[in-house]
C-alpha cells in the first residue's frame, strides 16, 4: 500500500490517495471504509457492490474476530487468503479488531496475555500471536495492530495501562508480522490528552506504515474530540495515513477530517439500515428547502428519513430524486415500507445499498472542499445547516 | 385468454412449450420461485433476473393483508409495485387461510376465519378472491377452490371437490379482466380417482386458459401422489398448461414431468437454503454441518453460479444460519438449481434427449442404483426405460 498527501485546506485538513497493489485505480481520501461481516457487506450482496461507486467503495474494513465463530486460520490460508477467498480481487480489506456491533472489547477481561472481547461465541482473549495467526492467513491490505481500548471513564491508572499493553503488543504484532500487508500501529489513550501524547509519540517511533486511532466513540464528548485528535495528529509524521475507529455521524467525521485523519471506519450506515432510516441530507451543505421545513414526529428530520413511517406507504418516489444508487433507481418509498413492516430482508439490503451510496457521496464533498481550499467554510456550514433543524425541531417541540 | 400455449417438444407423455404471457414469454416445464410478500427472501430483482427467474409467486393472502390489494392496485399493480418485469401469479388465498388460521371454516359461501388483525369474523368467497387478484394485477390467478389434505378420507373430500366445481362458475364470473389476467381451474378430489375425474371435466367444460392439479404435496405418499398426477394429466387437454402445485422437491419435478405436467412451485428451495442447505445435483448439502467446516471446493463444482463460482463450502458454512448473507447466497444458489433443472428438462425434451437426462439425473441422485419404487412405477408409466439407473435386485417385487 502507497499513500501520498496532494491537497490541503485550512489547517490539517488533507485530502490524499491511497494506491493498492491489487487494485489499479488510487483511492482518494478522506476516504470511508464500508463495514463488513465476515468480509461481505451486511446485506448488500457481492454482485450488488460493483453498482456503488467506484473506487470509491473498494475499502473493505474486516474484523478478525468473526472468522472465529466458524473459519479456523489454516481453511482461510488454504483458501488463499480473503481476497481469493471472498472472490474481491481488486477490493482493499483493512483488518482491525474493533466492529463496535458484535465484537466488543471487554476492557475489564483484558489483561497483560491479551485482548478481551464479548463476540457470538462468548468472551474470548485474544493474544498477539493469536491475532497475528489470523492476520497471516487473511492476508489483508491493511492491518491495525492488537489494542487494549478503554472507554473514557475508566481510572487515570487503567488507561496507562492500556497504553503500555497496546505500545508493547504493537512490539509484538511487528515481530510476528507476515510479509506483505501494511501494518498501521494502533493509538489508545482515552480521553487523557497525555496519555494521547505518550501513545503517539511511542507509536510514532515504530516502523509502521500509518496509524490506527482507537478509543474513539468510546465516551468522549464532541467538544473534548478536537483537542485529543490534535495532540495526536501534531506527533504523528504526516505522510503516513491516519485511520481512526468509532467516528460514525457527519459532524463527527468532520471533526475527523479537520484534525488531519485520512480513512474512516464507522457502523454508521449499519445502524442507520436496521432501525429504517435512510440519509437524504444534501451532499452540497446547503438545503434549498430549509424554509419549509416541516417536522413530522415519526424520527426524520432533514438528514434522514424512516420509511417504516406510514406516511410513505404509497409514496411511489425514490427515497432521492435523482440519487443514482440500484435502490433509488429500481424501487420506491412504498416498496421499503411494505418490505419493512413484513419484515423482509430485501428491505435491509435496499436501504444499505442507498446509504452506503449516500455516505461515500458526502465524503466525496468533503474531498472536494479540502482540494478546492475551502474545508473550513464546508465544515461550518454543515454544522449550521444541522443546528438549524435542531432549532426548527425544538421550537416545534 | 390471455395467454399462448404452444408445444415445441415431446417425449412420449412429457412436453416442452413456450408460454406466452402478458408480462414473459415462458419456456415450460418451469419452477416458480415463491414470493409470498412480494419479495423472494433476500434476493433482488435484477439477480432473480439473472438467475432465470420467469414466473414468481405472490400470496393473495398475504399481500391482502399487508400492503392490502387497494394499495397495490393504487400503485399499478403488483408489477409495478415491486418492479418486477416478468411474469407473475398469485393464488387464490384460501389454502394459506386454512392452513395458517385457526378455526377457520369452508361453508358453500366461502371460507370462513377469524381476522388476524383483529379477530372478528370475515369470509373469503370466490369473489372476493378474485377481485382481490385482479386488484394485484397477476398473469396468471388461481380461483378458489376448496382443499383438503389428501389424508383426510370420507365424505368431505366429494364435498370439497363439488364446491370447487361450484366456485369456479363464480370465479369466472367475478373476473373483471380476463383479456390480462389467465384464471386457472384446480382439479381436487383428494386421492380417489372418480372424484378426481369429475373434477378434471368438470374444469375442462369451463374451457379454462389452464389448470392446476392441487391438493397434493400434502401428507399424501409419492405413491398416491404420483397415481394422481398421472391421472390428472392424462385427463387435462394437451394444448393447455398444467400446474401441479406446491411441488417441490427436484426429483418430484423430473417424475412429474415425464408425465406431463408444466408447472411448479414450492418454498422448498429457499426455505431449505434459510436452513443452511444447497440443492445438489446428488440431493443436498448440509452446510451446517461441521464437515463443512474446512472444506474449500465449491457447493456444486458443476454449478455456474456466482456462489459457486466465488464463495467455498468452508466459507458458506461460517455464514449460515448466523448473518444474513448466508441466507441471500444459498437462496441464490438453490434458485438458480431450480431455474437450471427447468432448463434443462425444457431442452432436453426439444433436443429430443429426454430418457438420457432423466438416467442421468437419477444415476447422480442415486449412485447405488436404489432409484425408489414409486419413481420406476411413474417412468414405467411415462414410458421412460430407466433400467440403466437401477440396480438389478432393487426393482420392486409385486
Amino acid at each position: 500500500m502507497k499513500f501520498a498527501v496532494k491537497a490541503w485546506s485550512n489547517g490539517s485538513a488533507r485530502a490524499g490517495v491511497v494506491q493498492l497493489g491489487n487494485f489499479p485505480h488510487p483511492i482518494e481520501t478522506p476516504c470511508l471504509l464500508l463495514s463488513t461481516r465476515k468480509g461481505l457487506p451486511f446485506f448488500i450482496s457481492p454482485d450488488l457492490l460493483p453498482s456503488l461507486p467506484s473506487p470509491d467503495s473498494h475499502l473493505l474494513q474486516v474484523c478478525p474476530l468473526h472468522f472465529l465463530e466458524g473459519l479456523s486460520p489454516k481453511t482461510i490460508s488454504n483458501s488463499g487468503g480473503l481476497h481469493q477467498m471472498l472472490g474481491l480481487h481488486d477490493y482493499g480489506f483493512a483488518a482491525v479488531t474493533r466492529d463496535s456491533i458484535q465484537c466488543l472489547p471487554e476492557y475489564n477481561s483484558t489483561n497483560k496475555v491479551g485482548a478481551s472481547f464479548e463476540t457470538p461465541c462468548g468472551r474470548l482473549l485474544i493474544k498477539p500471536v493469536e491475532y497475528m495467526e489470523l492476520i497471516s492467513s487473511m492476508r489483508p491490505n491493511i492491518w491495525a495492530t492488537l489494542a487494549d481500548e478503554v472507554p473514557t471513564w475508566v481510572s487515570d491508572k487503567r488507561n496507562r495501562t492500556s497504553v503500555d499493553r497496546t505500545v508493547r503488543w504493537l512490539d509484538d504484532c511487528i515481530a510476528l508480522s507476515p510479509a506483505g500487508g501494511a501494518v498501521f500501529g494502533a493509538i489508545v489513550g482515552g480521553s487523557n490528552v497525555e496519555e494521547r501524547r505518550r501513545c503517539a509519540q511511542e507509536v510514532a517511533k515504530r516502523n509502521v506504515s500509518g496509524y490506527w486511532i482507537g478509543g474513539f466513540g468510546l465516551g468522549e464528548s464532541r467538544d473534548e474530540r478536537p483537542a485529543l485528535l490534535n495532540t495526536i495528529t501534531d506527533i504523528l509524521p504526516e505522510e503516513k495515513p491516519r485511520l481512526i475507529c468509532g467516528l460514525g455521524l457527519p459532524e463527527e467525521v468532520l471533526q475527523g477530517v479537520a484534525s488531519g485523519i485520512d480513512l474512516f471506519d464507522s457502523v454508521y450506515i449499519y445502524h442507520l439500515t436496521l432501525g429504517g432510516f435512510a440519509l437524504t441530507f444534501p451532499l452540497n451543505g446547503v438545503d434549498e428547502n430549509e424554509s419549509d421545513f416541516q417536522l413530522s414526529d415519526n424520527g426524520s428530520d432533514r438528514t434522514k428519513i424512516n420509511l417504516r413511517a406510514t406516511v410513505y406507504r404509497k409514496d411511489a418516489s425514490p427515497i432521492v430524486e435523482g440519487c443514482c444508487c440500484y435502490t433509488c433507481q429500481n424501487h420506491t418509498k412504498a416498496y421499503i415500507n411494505h418490505l419493512l413492516n413484513v419484515h423482509e430482508m430485501l428491505a435491509q439490503t435496499l436501504i444499505e445499498i442507498h446509504n452506503t451510496h449516500h455516505y461515500l457521496g458526502f465524503f466525496r464533498a468533503i474531498r472536494e472542499a479540502i482540494k478546492t481550499g475551502n474545508f473550513e467554510q464546508f465544515h461550518r456550514q454543515f454544522i449550521e445547516g444541522r443546528r438549524n433543524c435542531v432549532a426548527v425541531a425544538a421550537m416545534h417541540a | 385468454m390471455a395467454l399462448r400455449f404452444e408445444i415445441l417438444g415431446r417425449f412420449n407423455r412429457a412436453r416442452a412449450a413456450q408460454l406466452t404471457l402478458p408480462h414473459f414469454v415462458c419456456q415450460t416445464p418451469l419452477f416458480m420461485p415463491v414470493g409470498t410478500q412480494g419479495t423472494i427472501k433476500g434476493l433482488a430483482t435484477n439477480q432473480l433476473e439473472e438467475i432465470g427467474c420467469q414466473i414468481i409467486l405472490g400470496n393473495t393472502y398475504h399481500l391482502a393483508l399487508r400492503p392490502t390489494s387497494e394499495l397495490i392496485d393504487e400503485l399499478g399493480g403488483l408489477h409495478q409495485f415491486m418492479n418486477w418485469p416478468r411474469a407473475l401469479l398469485t393464488d387464490s388465498g384460501g389454502f394459506q387461510m386454512v392452513s395458517l388460521l385457526h378455526l377457520a371454516d369452508i361453508t358453500e359461501k366461502g371460507v370462513t376465519f377469524q381476522s388476524p388483525v383483529d379477530g372478528k369474523p370475515m369470509l373469503l368467497t370466490p369473489e372476493e378472491s378474485i377481485q382481490i387478484q385482479n386488484r394485484i394485477g397477476a398473469d396468471i390467478i388461481m380461483a378458489l377452490d376448496d382443499v383438503v389434505k389428501t389424508t383426510i378420507t370420507g365424505p368431505r373430500i366429494e364435498e370439497a371437490m363439488y364446491h370447487t366445481l361450484r366456485w369456479i362458475d363464480r370465479c369466472i364470473a367475478a373476473h373483471e379482466r380476463p383479456h390480462e389476467q389467465n384464471l386457472f381451474g384446480i382439479v381436487q378430489g383428494g386421492l380417489d380417482p372418480v372424484l378426481r375425474d369429475i373434477c378434471v371435466r368438470g374444469l375442462v367444460d369451463r374451457n379454462l386458459p389452464g389448470y392446476a392439479i392441487g391438493g397434493l404435496a400434502g401428507g399424501e405418499s409419492k405413491d398416491s401422489f404420483w397415481r394422481v398426477v398421472a391421472q390428472c394429466t392424462a385427463a387435462l387437454p394437451e394444448d393447455k398448461p398444467r400446474y401441479v402445485m406446491g411441488v417441490g422437491y427436484p426429483l418430484d419435478i423430473v417424475v412429474c414431468s415425464a408425465l406431463g405436467a408444466d408447472m411448479y412451485d414450492c418454498v422448498y428451495p429457499t426455505r431449505t437454503a434459510r436452513f443452511g442447505t444447497a440443492l445438489v445435483p446428488e440431493g443436498v448439502l448440509k452446510l451446517k454441518h461441521n464437515a463443512m467446516a474446512d472444506d474449500t471446493r465449491p457447493i456444486d463444482p458443476t454449478c455456474a453460479c456466482m456462489v459457486c463460482r466465488t464463495y467455498s463450502r468452508a466459507y458458506i458454512h461460517c455464514l449460515v444460519t448466523k448473518d444474513a448473507m448466508g441466507s441471500q447466497l444459498l437462496s441464490y444458489h438453490n434458485l438458480y438449481y431450480m431455474m437450471k433443472l427447468s432448463r434443462d428438462l425444457h431442452t432436453s425434451i426439444i433436443e429430443g434427449r429426454f430418457p438420457e437426462f432423466v438416467c442421468n439425473f437419477l444415476r447422480i441422485m442415486f449412485p447405488k442404483g436404489d432409484v425408489p419404487e414409486w419413481v420406476c412405477n411413474a417412468m414405467e408409466v411415462a414410458g421412460i426405460d430407466i433400467s440403466s439407473c437401477c440396480s438389478p435386485f432393487s426393482s420392486s417385487q409385486d
